[in-house]
C-alpha cells in the first residue's frame, strides 16, 4: 500500500467514516434486469442533427422520464479519450452530451456527473473535446478519473478472463447510468461502441489488452448493464481509428442509436459502420454470456427518418 | 543619505519574485499562461547567458542586464533575482525566528579565494568545453529548480491529493488528485545534498554559500569591484561598534580595518539599518585606490592537476556510460534502447545535452509527465537532464510546452505544426514481446494511442492483426511504448534519433463513401 493511500485510508475509515457511509451507494450491486417497460428494445434514427435525432430516440422510448426520476443521480458517460477538437469526431459530440444532461435535470435529476478515463492528458481531453464546457454549461460536474483512487475494486462474477476490475466510484454511487460512445474503427477491436465505451470506467486497461481484449470487453459488459445507451455515429471514423489523424477518416454518417441492450446497440452499429456483428469478435462473445441480443431481426425497433 | 529603505523594497521585492519563481515549478494545474515563464525567468543569469552562447536571441540578454545593473549597484542579481539566495535569506530570518534573536550576529570572514575561484574555473570550462553537467551542478538557479521540483513539489502535491480526496467524499470534485512520477533517487540525492548545504550555510553563516560555492556570485563579484555605487564606511564617524558587521550575511564588512569588501557584498542593504551614527553608506565609489585582495595568479598547482584528474574522470565516464541502457530489468526478450529520446526541439542530443542547466522547470511543466531527471541515460554528461521517459507517460501531439518554459533555449520553441513533424525517435517493434504473438489475442494498444498511424495494425494469423511502424511518419512520441501492456518488457519502444528529424506528414486520403438510403437492419 502506498503511503498516501494509507493516509486517505485512514481519514476514510475514521473521521470521515460518517460522510461516506451517508453515501449508501457504495458496493451497491446493480442487478442486469431488463427495464421491461419500454416501448422498443432499440430505437434508430438518421439524417438528423444529433440533438434533435436524440430528442426524436427519446421521445420515442417514452421519454427521459422512464430513465431519470426526480432526485436521482445520473451518471452520463461519453467517449472523451483523445486530445482532439470536436470535428474530428474521436470523442463523443459535446452538443449531445449537452443535450443528454438539459433531458435529465428536465426529469429531475438531482445531480449529474460527466467523466471519462482518458486515453490523452485527460484535462486536455476534457477542455479540447468541447466535452468539459457543453456539460458544465448544462449544469453537469465535471469529474476527474485521472488516478487510481477514484476507483474501486468490483467482481465480475461472470466474467471468464476479467474476474474483477476497478471501476470508478461514480459508477458505484449514482442511481444511473447513461452510455454515451461514439462509433469509431478500432483497430483490433474493429469497432468500438458501448460496451467498448466501457473501458472509460475502469482503471486497469492494460490488463484487458493482455487477457484477450475482445474477451475482456465481453466480459465487463456482465458486470454492469447501463440504464440507456446512446450511441453517436453521426460523423463516424471508419479508418485510423480510435484516435484518426484527420477529418479525412470520416464519414457524416448521421446516425443516433439508443437502446438499453448493449449487444443490440453494438450490433446495429456495426450494420451502420458496414460490417456483420459477428466481424467485431466482442459482440457474439458477449451475446453469449447473455448480456443481450445479437439477432436484431428478433428485436421490436423503431426506425425513424428525420 | 540614509538609504534604509532600500532594505524594505529589497524585502518587499525578493519575496514576491521568490513566490512568482517557486509557483513556476510548482504549479500542477498547468494554469500558468506559458507567456509569463519568459517574462518571469529572462534576468536568470545563467540560463540566460546559455541562451546568448547558444542561439543568438533577445532573451539572451537578461545576464547582460544584470552585469550592467551590477556595474551600477553591486550583486544585486543576488539579492533580488537569485531564487537560491533568496531562499537562504528566508532559511536565515527562520532561524533567527528560532533562535529569538533581535537581529543576526554574523562575524567578518575571511574570503576563501582559492575555493571561490576553482569553481568559477569548473563553471568556464563547463562553459566553453560544452559539459554543462559542471554548470548544471553549480548554476543557482538550477540548483533551486530542482530541490523545488524534486523535493517541494511532491509535498506540495501530496497535499493537495489529500485535500482532493478528503473534498470527494463530499461530492466536491474542483481539486484533483495528481499523480507523481517517482523521481531517480541518484537525482533526488544531488538536490537533497544542495537543500542541506544551503540550509546549514544560510542558518549559521548567512551567504557563505555564495560566496564560497556560487560561481555566478564570484563572476558577478568580480564586477562589483568597479562598481559605480558601493557600500562605504565613512572612517570619521565610524565607531567601530560592529553592529553592521553583525548583520551583514555576506560576512564582508571588517570592522577593525573599517572597511567593506564590496566584491563579497550581496546587497542585501541589512547594514545601513542598523547604523546608529550613519557611517556606514550606499554611495557614489569615491575611493580611487585599488587595494583589493591579489587576483588568484598563486593557485596552488597541485589542486589544479587534481581539478584536471577529475574533469578527466568525467569525460571518460561520459563516453563510457553513455549507451547501451537497459530499458526494462528482466525479460523474456530484452529490449535496449541505444540513443536516449531527448524532447523536442532540443535538435540534437548533443545540443541539448551542452545547453540544459537541468532546472527541471520543463519536468515540473510538462503535462503528461513523459520528461524525467536522466540518470544515465545520456551518460554522466547529461545526468540529470530531462529525459524522455516512455514509461512515465508519451509526447502529447499537440504540445510545445516544454519549449515555452525552457529558460536556456535546451529546448527552442517550436511551432506545433513543426512539433507534430518532428521526428525525435522511431518506434521499435519486438514481434517476440508482443500479446499478438504469445497470447494469440488481439490487443493494438500501441495503434491505439499512435497519432500519426505510424504503428497500425495489419493482418496476421487468421482474425489476428499485429502492429507495423511506417518509419517515416513516425515522430517518436512514444504513446505506443507507453500503452504497450506487456511485461516485464515492451514490445515496442522508441529508439532515439541523435540528431532530430523531419517526419513525413501521415497522407490523408478522402473517402468515396456512400451512406446507404435505407436501414442496414
Amino acid at each position: 500500500m502506498k503511503r498516501r493511500d494509507f493516509i486517505i485510508k485512514s481519514i476514510n475509515a475514521g473521521i470521515f467514516t460518517g460522510a461516506a457511509l451517508s453515501f449508501g451507494g457504495y458496493g451497491k450491486i446493480f442487478a442486469n434486469t431488463v427495464n421491461s417497460s419500454l416501448p422498443y428494445d432499440l430505437v434508430a434514427v438518421r439524417d438528423g442533427e444529433p440533438d434533435l435525432m436524440l430528442d426524436k430516440a427519446l421521445k420515442a422510448m417514452g421519454g427521459i422520464k422512464n430513465f431519470v426520476t426526480k432526485g436521482q443521480t445520473v451518471v452520463v458517460k461519453p467517449n472523451i479519450g483523445w486530445d482532439v477538437p470536436p470535428e474530428r469526431a474521436a470523442d463523443t459530440n459535446p452538443l449531445l452530451v449537452k443535450r443528454i444532461i438539459t433531458h435529465c435535470f428536465t426529469a429531475g435529476a438531482k445531480e449529474v456527473y460527466v467523466f471519462d478515463n482518458t486515453c490523452d492528458k485527460w484535462s486536455s481531453c476534457y477542455k479540447n473535446s468541447g466535452i468539459e464546457k457543453a456539460a458544465k454549461d448544462a449544469g453537469a460536474k465535471v469529474v476527474p478519473a485521472n488516478s487510481e483512487s477514484y476507483f474501486q475494486n468490483v467482481d465480475i462474477p461472470r466474467g471468464k478472463n476479467l474476474k474483477n476490475a476497478k471501476v470508478h466510484e461514480l459508477i458505484l454511487s449514482s442511481d444511473v447510468f447513461i452510455n454515451v460512445p461514439i462509433l469509431k474503427n478500432h483497430g483490433s477491436a474493429r469497432i468500438t461502441v458501448t460496451m467498448k465505451n466501457l473501458m472509460g470506467i475502469v482503471w486497469d486497461r492494460r490488463y484487458w489488452h493482455r487477457n484477450n481484449l475482445n474477451q475482456c470487453i465481453a466480459d465487463f459488459a456482465t458486470y454492469r448493464k447501463p440504464d440507456l445507451n446512446i450511441v453517436d455515429a453521426y460523423q463516424v471514423m471508419t479508418k485510423n481509428g480510435p484516435r484518426g489523424t484527420s477529418t479525412a477518416d470520416l464519414v457524416k454518417m448521421k446516425y443516433l442509436i439508443v437502446s438499453d441492450d448493449m449487444v443490440a446497440a453494438d450490433a446495429a452499429a456495426a450494420k451502420v459502420f458496414g460490417i456483420e456483428p459477428q466481424d467485431a469478435e466482442y459482440i457474439p462473445m458477449a451475446n453469449q454470456l447473455g448480456v443481450g441480443q445479437i439477432d436484431l431481426t428478433k428485436l421490436n425497433i423503431n426506425r425513424i427518418r428525420v | 543619505m540614509k538609504l534604509a529603505a532600500l532594505k524594505k523594497l529589497r524585502v518587499v521585492f525578493s519575496i514576491l519574485y521568490f513566490l512568482l519563481i517557486l509557483t513556476l515549478f510548482i504549479d500542477f494545474t498547468d494554469i500558468i499562461p506559458e507567456k509569463i515563464y519568459d517574462s518571469v525567468l529572462f534576468l536568470q543569469f545563467v540560463p540566460s547567458l546559455l541562451t546568448l552562447v547558444n542561439i543568438f536571441t533577445i532573451t539572451g540578454i537578461g545576464f547582460l542586464i544584470i552585469i550592467i545593473l551590477n556595474i551600477f549597484f553591486g550583486r544585486v542579481y543576488c539579492s533580488f533575482i537569485c531564487p537560491l539566495g533568496i531562499m537562504q535569506d528566508i532559511f536565515s530570518y527562520i532561524a533567527k525566528k528560532i533562535r529569538r534573536l533581535k537581529r543576526y550576529r554574523y562575524a567578518y570572514i575571511k574570503p576563501l579565494h582559492w575555493i571561490r575561484y576553482s569553481f568559477l574555473g569548473i563553471f568556464i570550462i563547463g562553459l566553453i568545453s560544452g559539459i554543462t553537467v559542471l554548470i548544471s551542478f553549480l548554476d543557482p538557479y538550477s540548483i533551486f529548480g530542482r530541490i523545488v521540483s524534486g523535493l517541494i513539489r511532491p509535498v506540495v502535491v501530496e497535499g493537495n491529493n489529500l485535500l482532493a480526496s478528503v473534498f470527494q467524499k463530499f461530492d466536491i470534485y474542483t481539486f484533483y488528485v495528481v499523480d507523481l512520477q517517482p523521481q531517480h533517487w541518484q537525482v533526488m540525492i544531488v538536490s537533497a545534498f544542495f537543500l542541506l548545504l544551503i540550509l546549514l550555510f544560510s542558518v549559521f553563516k548567512g551567504r557563505l554559500y555564495c560566496n564560497t560555492i556560487c560561481p555566478v556570485g564570484t563572476l558577478l563579484g568580480f564586477f562589483s569591484r568597479f562598481s559605480v555605487f558601493k557600500i562605504n564606511i565613512n572612517k570619521n564617524t565610524c565607531t567601530s561598534c560592529k553592529l553592521c558587521e553583525k548583520v551583514c550575511k555576506a560576512g564582508c564588512i571588517d570592522i577593525p580595518e573599517q572597511n567593506v569588501e564590496f566584491d563579497r557584498c550581496i546587497n542585501c542593504f541589512n547594514c545601513l539599518t542598523v547604523c546608529p551614527f550613519d557611517s556606514i553608506q550606499y554611495s557614489l565609489d569615491r575611493k580611487i585606490t585599488k587595494q583589493e585582495s591579489p587576483a588568484p595568479s598563486e593557485q596552488n598547482p597541485n589542486n589544479r592537476r587534481q581539478f584536471f584528474a577529475l574533469l578527466a574522470l568525467i569525460f571518460a565516464a561520459g563516453k563510457s556510460w553513455s549507451q547501451d541502457i537497459e530499458v526494462h530489468d528482466t525479460a523474456t526478450f530484452p529490449t535496449k534502447r541505444k540513443v536516449a529520446v531527448s524532447p523536442p526541439g532540443s535538435d540534437s542530443i548533443e545540443h541539448f545535452n551542452s545547453v540544459c542547466t537541468a532546472c527541471h522547470l520543463c519536468v515540473s511543466a510538462c503535462p503528461t509527465h513523459v520528461l524525467q531527471p536522466a540518470y544515465t541515460d545520456y551518460g554522466l554528461i547529461g545526468f540529470m537532464q530531462p529525459v524522455m521517459d516512455n514509461h512515465a507517460g508519451f509526447c502529447n501531439f499537440d504540445c510545445v510546452k516544454c519549449g515555452e518554459v525552457c529558460p536556456t533555449s535546451a529546448i527552442q520553441l517550436l511551432d506545433l505544426e513543426t512539433k507534430r513533424q518532428t521526428q525525435i525517435g522511431i518506434a521499435q517493434f519486438v514481434k517476440q514481446n508482443c500479446i499478438v504473438e504469445t497470447e494469440g489475442t488481439n490487443c493494438g494498444a500501441c495503434a491505439e494511442h499512435c497519432p500519426t498511424k505510424a504503428v497500425r495494425m495489419v493482418p496476421y494469423h487468421g482474425s489476428l492483426v499485429i502492429p507495423e511502424v511506417t518509419d517515416n511518419i513516425c515522430i517518436g512520441c512514444g504513446a505506443c511504448e507507453y500503452a504497450c501492456p506487456t511485461t516485464p518488457h515492451k514490445a515496442i519502444y522508441v529508439e532515439g534519433n541523435a540528431i532530430h528529424q523531419r517526419a513525413q506528414k501521415p497522407e490523408e486520403k478522402e473517402q468515396e463513401r456512400e451512406v446507404e438510403d435505407d436501414f442496414p437492419f
